[in-house]
This record gives structure tokens, sequence and C-alpha cells, in this order.
């Protein structure tokens, strides 16, 4: 439980930290790089090294490429929805979710990911 | 090229509760990736590191503000909120200076955003400085022209409301560059 806990912590610390340097910073477009920041995996691969070692945070690592492709596709998807459909923020956001999800586990797949 | 600063406005234009939004948002996602490689393992705990939990608040929130800002001046916002948003996509997406980088499905909108006035002489020049001729109008969707049109009436009717006079935020004249790309 102790160990969530910190996790909730940390990694609310360091996704605010990354969300206010992307307010202050200018040009807008700029500071959309640090929307896609590694805020979470930051916090994250930091307590699995020191839980579980390198190897294990490599794993992780290495999973998050996939993911990380994913989350381009995703950028584009959300940029066509929001100028060409017309949709708000939020809704264009979450529906690209979908397109996140499907992106991120072919490639896990295909790089020979398993449960 | 427009230079990188620092602007601390944004953190007064803020509210409280956006930021414990986003506190709450970055903790739930990195609890997440804990309990999925815990109970799934190292690699889809990995996968989801990844995941864009954040990036749905943080364009929401910039939609929002612009939205604010806009309706200050008793204007509606609802595009420049969107068109902030989606640059904040691009932003997050594409690490690459000049939009003539940007492929030709995607590029489209990107001439479209670098065109109003806000982003013309500041964001627009890090991100979507277009290449001299690659501005020209043909294949911009159409309606681009009333977009433009009403971004720019909002521009003036904001700079000259009446009462206490803000310095213009965006500035606004004739074009520094006679191409007509930024």
């Amino acid at each position: 439980m102790t160990e969530y806990v910190v996790r909730f912590l940390v990694g609310g610390i360091v996704v605010s930290a990354f969300a206010i340097l992307g307010d202050v910073l200018r040009p807008k477009s700029f500071a959309g790089l640090f929307g896609a920041a590694p805020s979470v995996a930051l916090a994250t691969l930091g307590i699995a090294v020191y839980r579980h070692g390198a190897g294990y945070a490599a794993t992780q690592g290495f999973a998050m490429m996939a993911g990380a492709i994913a989350l381009g596709v995703y950028s584009v998807v959300v940029c066509h929805l929001i100028v060409h459909a017309r949709l708000r923020a939020a809704p264009a956001t979450l529906l690209s979710l979908v397109i996140w999800l499907i992106v991120a586990f072919a490639l896990w797949g295909l790089a020979g990911g398993r449960v | 090229m427009t230079p990188i600063r620092i602007s601390t406005s944004p953190l007064r234009e803020g509210r409280w509760y956006e930021y414990v939004i986003r506190f709450a948002l970055g903790g739930t996602a990195t609890v997440f990736t804990g309990l999925v490689s815990s109970r799934y393992g190292a690699s889809m705990g990995g996968l989801f590191l990844a995941l864009p939990a954040i990036f749905c608040a943080s364009a929401t929130l910039i939609e929002k503000h612009e939205i604010r800002r806009k309706r200050e001046a008793a204007l509606a916002g609802e595009s420049r909120g969107r068109y902030a948003a989606a640059l904040d996509a691009a932003g997050a997406h594409w690490e690459r200076r000049d939009c003539w980088l940007l492929p030709s499905f995607f590029g489209r909108w990107s001439k479209k955003a670098c065109q109003l006035p806000s982003w013309r002489h500041r964001s627009s020049g890090w991100l979507f400085r277009c290449r001299p001729g690659l501005c020209a109008e043909s294949g911009v969707p159409p309606g681009w022209r009333e977009t433009l049109a009403a971004a720019l009436q909002s521009h003036a009717a904001y700079n000259s409301r009446a009462g206490p006079q803000r310095p213009p935020r965006h500035p606004i004249g004739p074009p520094a560059n006679p191409v007509g790309c930024y």
C-alpha cells in the first residue's frame, strides 16, 4: 500500500511539474512537446529501478517504445479530429484513446510481447 | 523563428482545481501503471507508461484557457480554443521546426494555424514556420478565409475595447515577411 501512495505522490508531482513547464513556456507549439514528456515513465521507472532492478526497468522501457509510437499516432488523430471533424478537445482526446490502444497493442504484439 | 521564452501569466490565469486535477491524474496514471505491471508483468506495464492520460487533461485545459480569455473580451473563442488544443497535440508529436517537414495530409491545417494572427508572429514561428511559397493559399480547405477573417476581427475588437487598455497581446499588422510565411 505504501508503494502505491508513494507512486501517487511522485507521479502527481512529476506530472504537475511538466504541466507547469508546458504552461509557462512559449510558443505554445513548443510547450506542447511537454504534453508528451515521459512524466509518468520518469516516476514509474525510478521506482522500478529502486524496487526491482535495472533489468525490470529495461523491459518496461522496451515496451514503452511501442506506447510512444502509438502516442505519436494518437497526436496526429487528435489534431485531425479537432481541426477537420471540429470536435472539442475533451471528446477528441478521449475518442483517440481507442486508436492509441489499437496501435500500442498491435506494435507490442508484433514485437513479441507476452503477458 | 520565434524565440523560446517564459511567461508566468498562464499560472495566474489557471484555477486551483486545474492543478489538483493534473496532480490527481498524474498520480492515478502512475498507480495504474504500477498495478498493471504487478498484475500482467513488466512488459505490459511498460506499454502503459506512454498512455496519454495526462495529455487529455492538458489539451482540454489549454482549450478552456483560450476560450476563457476570449470570453473576457466578450467573444466566443471556440475556434481559438480548438486550434490551441490542436497546436498542443501537434507539439506533442512533431519535434520539427519547419512545416515543410510535415506530411502533406497534416500540412493543410498547419498552414491554417500559422495564418492565425495569435500565432503568426510567435508560436507558429517555431513549429509551423513555412518555407517561402509553401504558405500558398492553394490546398487550404474551404472556410479558412472566414476563420482568418473572424480571428482578425476578434483580435481587433479585443485590442480596441473600451476601458483600461491592455497592451496588445498579439501584434497585428502587415507581415514582416512579404511572402506571408512565418
